[in-house]
């Protein structure tokens, strides 16, 4: 962290905080007990020493598979859950020790359709969220429809929150987030269950926030998503960060390799193990589609493994085979695989 | 202090927005007093005067105000629990123990209807009189019962806080109570050894600040009591809900999953 400048909100003007978020070493284990009878405690790690930081008006994409720690991250450094150990920071003060202060500076979207109070309307619930936030009385009412403009909810906000669509809640729980103007934003799967169009215009609005001067911290499971929208990414996998860097150089990682794509009516899960244990093969995934399967085969540069993995599949009904230069969600896999 | 007073206000207004929502809230709300009193009346209706029925009257008016003090204080932290708006109520600025009390004090409001439908079914079907010996002082031990009954019920949903399934305790401690403070039986007639519960319960000073402005005494006593224990589980409740969400973010029990 370093001084001078301008501020973001709520820090000393002379101040400029470089990195706006800091997880240090971050560590969270969960305690969990499993048997009826006999009983016995479990520990599992969920975070395992993440560090990473975010700079001022960036927007850094946290990616992983369900399960690997994104949601833990977030929920520490929203101050929701205490770490095991470690330490995590947002605009210069400890999570932890200032939490209160962190609060009234962040703003916070989870996804998914809970979180909202349903047998209120979404004018009740701004409200609500409104006061515990403390924003202004008198700017309250132009806050609340300036952000119903925003998320595309004014004239719905009457309604009772039961009645909503998935991507309506969605976008209530943005205007939510967004209440008390806070200078650091966390969206933790802000577009998971969204429709396309609602998703893309999810996604404009979170676009939005980085050139309104704000610091974004993203999760997502839509690879096109990170690559469009993020300055910096960093991939956890099992509670680790595996890679850290801008999209290009992630994808810079498996560029020098390139990605066969072979489709297959019910392939199976010892031949898919075949293909991963072929020299040269990075990483393999299915896809499922209807009735058919894509294998998206990562192999190492240099090597032309068509033949090799064709072979692999002896007896399985093969489709449309072709090759293709890696994409991010191919370096996402790769790393993924790998860790 | 300002800015408390209006979280207090809104989560008061949107909570009993929130139940007079919902059918099954409303139906409980209904039905729990008439079916109270009916029981207190036909127990005591063949033994007792006027004076008694009006005193267990009042009795059956606390256990539907206690009842749906209990019901509002477990409710609301596991309905926040299961939607999930109880992280994004606790990881919000204000103090959680405000948002508590105006969600408290929504139910104990709701539960004053009790008083009045209790009263209304002795008049109408038992013949209850219902003379007021001390009107203004009637008025007063009202608000000042609610409050400490709110009170009480914010020292209830701090447990939930940490503990998923204290409700089912919760939901246990409404007959005790009835007993214990005096509700439907004098306390004179318990062991002594529930003497000492049954004065820390506000159930037991808010009832017995009703029956002395309507019957006759000097309620005065028990108004006063009501507020200062209303001032100590305050105090109960903002230490209860300072540790314990910190041990909820510990132990990570905010969430369900």
């Amino acid at each position: 962290m370093s001084t001078s400048g301008a501020s973001p909100f709520g820090v000393p003007s002379k101040v400029r905080i470089v990195n706006v978020v800091e997880a240090v070493e971050l560590r969270r284990t969960y305690k969990t007990t499993t048997g009826t009878i006999r009983r016995r405690s479990l520990e599992v790690e969920a975070v395992r020493g993440v560090s990473f930081s975010i700079a001022e008006g960036e927007l850094f994409g946290l990616l992983g598979p369900n399960g690997a720690g994104k949601t833990t991250t977030i929920k520490m450094l929203i101050t929701l859950l205490i770490p095991t150990s470690g330490e995590a920071r947002v605009l210069g003060h400890d999570v932890v020790k200032d939490a209160r202060w962190v609060r009234e500076r962040i703003g916070y979207v989870f996804g998914g359709d809970r979180g909202l109070y349903e047998r209120l309307s979404a004018m009740d619930n701004l409200r609500y969220f409104a006061e515990l936030y403390g924003v202004e009385p008198k700017g309250q009412r132009a806050r609340i429809d300036e952000l119903l403009e925003l998320v595309g909810l004014k004239g719905r906000e009457k309604e009772r929150v039961e009645g909503y669509s998935r991507g309506m809640r969605q976008r209530l729980h943005i205007a939510r987030g967004l209440l008390h103007d806070p200078p650091v934003v966390f969206l933790d799967e802000p577009t998971i269950g969204v429709d396309p169009v609602g998703a893309r215009e999810l996604r404009a609005t979170i676009a939005s926030l980085t050139a309104s001067g704000k610091t974004v911290l993203l999760t997502t499971h839509y690879m096109f998503e990170a690559d469009a929208l993020c300055d910096r990414i960093a991939v956890i996998a099992n509670g680790e960060i595996v890679a850290q860097g801008t999209p290009r150089e992630l994808k810079a990682g498996v560029a020098d390799g390139s990605v066969v794509e072979v489709e297959v009516f019910g392939v199976e899960e010892r031949s898919v193990e075949r293909l991963r244990e072929l020299a040269g093969v990075r990483a393999v995934t299915v896809e499922d589609r209807e009735q058919k399967q894509l294998l998206i085969v990562q192999t190492a540069p240099g090597l032309e493994l068509t033949h090799a993995i064709l072979s692999q599949l002896d007896g399985v009904s093969v489709g449309r085979v072709s090759s293709r230069e890696p994409t991010l969600e191919d370096a996402y896999v790769a790393l993924v695989t790998a860790a | 202090m300002l800015q408390a007073l209006r979280v207090i206000r809104i989560g008061w207004l949107l909570q009993l927005k929130t139940m007079a929502r919902s059918g099954f809230d409303i139906l409980t709300v209904i039905v729990t007093p008439i079916t109270y009193a009916s029981i207190a009346f036909f127990l005591y209706r063949r033994g007792g005067g006027a004076e008694t029925l009006l005193w267990v009257s009042l009795g059956a008016a606390f256990m539907g105000l206690w009842a749906s003090t209990l019901w509002g204080a477990g409710n609301n932290i596991q309905r926040q629990r299961s939607q999930q708006t109880l992280e994004f109520a606790i990881a919000a600025p204000t103090p959680f123990l405000v948002s508590l009390i105006g969600t408290s004090l929504a139910s104990s409001t709701v539960g004053l209807y009790s008083l009045v439908a209790t009263l209304a079914w002795g008049r109408l079907l038992f013949d209850v009189p219902l003379e007021l010996e001390h009107p203004i002082l009637f008025a007063l031990s009202l608000p000042a019962a609610v409050l400490s009954l709110a009170l009480l019920g914010i020292v209830m949903a701090a447990t939930l806080i940490l503990y998923r399934y204290a409700w089912a305790l919760a939901n246990m401690l409404e007959y005790p109570v009835w007993l214990a403070a005096g509700l439907l039986a004098p306390i004179a007639l318990l062991p002594g050894w529930v003497h000492p519960i049954s004065y820390a319960l506000a159930p037991t000073w808010g009832a017995k600040a009703v029956r002395e402005s309507v019957l006759g005494g000097s309620p005065l006593i028990a108004i006063g009591v009501c507020l200062a224990l209303a001032a100590i589980y305050l105090v109960i409740g903002f230490f209860f809900v300072q540790n314990f969400e910190r041990l909820a973010r510990q132990r990570a029990t905010l969430a369900l999953s």
